[in-house]
């Protein structure tokens, strides 16, 4: 049997010898999991009787490959009356199938073979494969604790070569929960116009927002033609298991993103399309989910400080990623161990790129009866590293 | 923000913590909201003082702990009294140890009245001898209850929900 089976450009993705941790941790049982991404909330129950009554009417059929223009329409109202920014619901939106298929889309449409796609770094972990799979040079730029984990223009600006197409932005962010101001956005926008960047702006989490208003990248003046608005119904709706999400942007780039999900999905589920469109008419739900995540943050940061690690105050989405360095051990050290000794699942940050070495990530998407639980095992687990 | 606002906010905020904990303690609220426990204390017994908090209470599914006891709704069509209205013959009923709850409602009926007591024939006994012959009420219903399924907000029987992984990223 020849041994080129697989194709080059899918080997040179470093598998990852964290995913053996991850399997174990997967299936070991009575653990209380930080290592979650999602929501600890159930769809609302308004969404998942309009797709059981969806069901029951016969919408079982394949949509538009753009998705159903109801859907489109109502998104483009959505985006216009919280964002004021307008996309026409007949071109510049696409429904896609997660924000995962919406970013690869999204690279595969503007990256040719050679370019640079600026990428801030710790962060979600799809990003430099994707890049990669479209043959782009994903180029990292590290953000820093001491600097809140913001991406910063200047740094942007330094980093940037004829080659670079684009910058990837995602606030606010997995894992660090940083969020960046609409000076800091600006400045961005600026370097972006300066060099005649497009931008990816990953705003999955923009609905959990507890300090300050989230802004919209595409909102800021002139930014609506560059960039490439990246959103969803997982985390503010609660439904990640659905898969469904959206593009907006300029017609060509959005019109090219469809020729490439025509051919690969040709539709977002037409069950998902509808449970959506009755999540856009229940955002109070939202409201009470932004309520409870803040009030868990809360307790986490204050809780991982008092048991002796320092923690960064996330202003947005459901993680914390305090510092373990004074435990002088490596983040995958630190998860096995917690692990195995004390039964607590948490991600190593250096899973989210070389800068996260020295950080947990945890997640405050589980009960207020866990998160103290969690904290308990911790603080032992802390004691017997000799921390506090 | 003013500081008046800020105190209502605050309030509003504290509120919808005891009404889904009760039992939450005044450091934990103090840490989810950013205060100072002592201002949360302060703004509790104010509460209480004001008689904004009733009361704390545990909501106890009865079937479960092998107390069941037999409740009522009475539906009580009324006439109103000249002067006082619906209220004098409301608080009447709403003295009796029996009686549960009771509003007045919009529709056919008057008052809504639940009632609970150790035996059905307990339960339609009181509504014969205490309620239906009051001079105000015209007519009484009474329908038995038969199951809980649902109660201030808590579904009893919880639905079993599918597990999320412990990992992703």
């Amino acid at each position: 049997m020849r041994s080129d089976r697989v194709a080059d450009r899918v080997k040179q993705i470093k598998g990852s010898g964290i995913r053996e941790f991850f399997d174990i941790a997967q299936r070991m049982e009575d653990t209380i999991s930080l290592g979650v991404g999602e929501p600890d909330f159930v769809t609302p129950w308004s969404i998942r009787e309009a797709c059981i009554f969806s069901l029951e009417k016969g919408y079982t059929s394949y949509t538009s490959n753009w998705g159903l223009l109801e859907l489109r329409e109502m998104l483009s109202d959505k985006i216009y009356s919280e964002d004021s920014v307008f996309y026409e619901p007949e071109g510049e939106i696409l429904i896609t199938t997660g924000v995962s298929e919406a970013f690869d889309l999204a690279l595969r449409a503007i990256v040719n073979p050679g370019d640079e796609v600026i990428i801030h770094e710790p962060c979600y972990v799809s990003y430099k494969p994707c890049t990669q799979f479209t043959g782009g040079t994903p180029v990292s730029i590290e953000t820093e604790v001491e600097d809140e984990f913001k991406l910063r223009a200047e740094r942007i600006a330094e980093r940037v070569t004829e080659k670079t197409k684009a910058i990837v932005l995602n606030y606010p962010n997995n894992p660090t929960g940083a969020a960046l101001s609409k000076k800091d956005l600006e400045e961005i926008a600026d370097v972006a116009t300066e060099h005649d960047l497009l931008v990816i702006s990953d705003e999955i989490y923009g609905k959990l927002t507890y300090e300050g208003e989230h802004t919209c990248f595409s909102a800021l003046n002139g930014m609506k033609e560059r960039t490439i608005l990246l959103n969803g119904f997982s985390k503010a709706y609660a439904m990640t298991g659905w898969r469904i999400g959206y593009a907006a942007g300029n017609k060509d780039v959005i019109e090219a993103m469809m020729k490439i999900h025509q051919y690969i999905m040709l539709c977002t589920p037409i069950t998902a399309q509808m449970a959506a469109i009755e999540a856009l008419r229940c955002d109070d739900e939202t409201a009470k989910m932004v309520g409870e995540y803040n009030r868990r943050r809360r307790l986490m940061v204050e809780g991982l400080r008092e048991i002796g690690l320092s923690c960064f105050e996330p202003k947005g989405a459901f993680y914390t990623f305090p510092s373990i360095a004074d435990t002088g051990l490596t983040s995958e050290e630190f998860a096995k161990r917690l692990l195995f000794e004390h039964k607590v699942v948490v991600i190593p940050g250096s899973v989210f790129g070389e800068c996260g070495e020295g950080f947990i990530r945890c997640s405050y998407a589980v009960s207020q009866f866990e998160i103290k639980e969690a904290l308990k095992r911790m603080a032992r687990f802390l004691e017997s590293c000799g921390v506090k | 923000m003013k500081e008046e606002q800020k105190a209502k906010q605050n309030e509003d905020e504290i509120l919808k913590i005891l009404e889904e904990n009760a039992r939450t303690s005044d450091s934990e609220i103090a840490r989810m909201l950013g205060l100072d426990e002592a201002e949360v204390k302060s703004t509790i017994s104010e509460l209480e003082k004001r008689g904004i908090i009733r009361k704390y209470k545990a909501l106890i599914n009865y079937e479960k702990a092998g107390l069941e006891t037999v409740q009522a709704l009475i539906d009580v069509k009324l006439s109103p009294e000249r002067g006082t209205g619906y209220d004098s013959v409301a608080e009447r009923i709403s003295k009796f140890t029996e009686v549960k709850s009771v509003r007045l409602v919009s529709g056919e009926n008057d008052l809504l009245v639940r009632v609970e007591g150790n035996t059905m024939r307990e339960v339609a006994h009181f509504v014969a001898e205490k309620i239906a012959p009051l001079e105000q009420v015209r007519n009484t219903v009474t329908h038995f209850l038969l199951k809980i399924y649902k109660e201030n907000g808590e579904i009893y029987e919880e639905e079993e929900t599918g597990k999320r992984l412990a990992v992703t990223l």
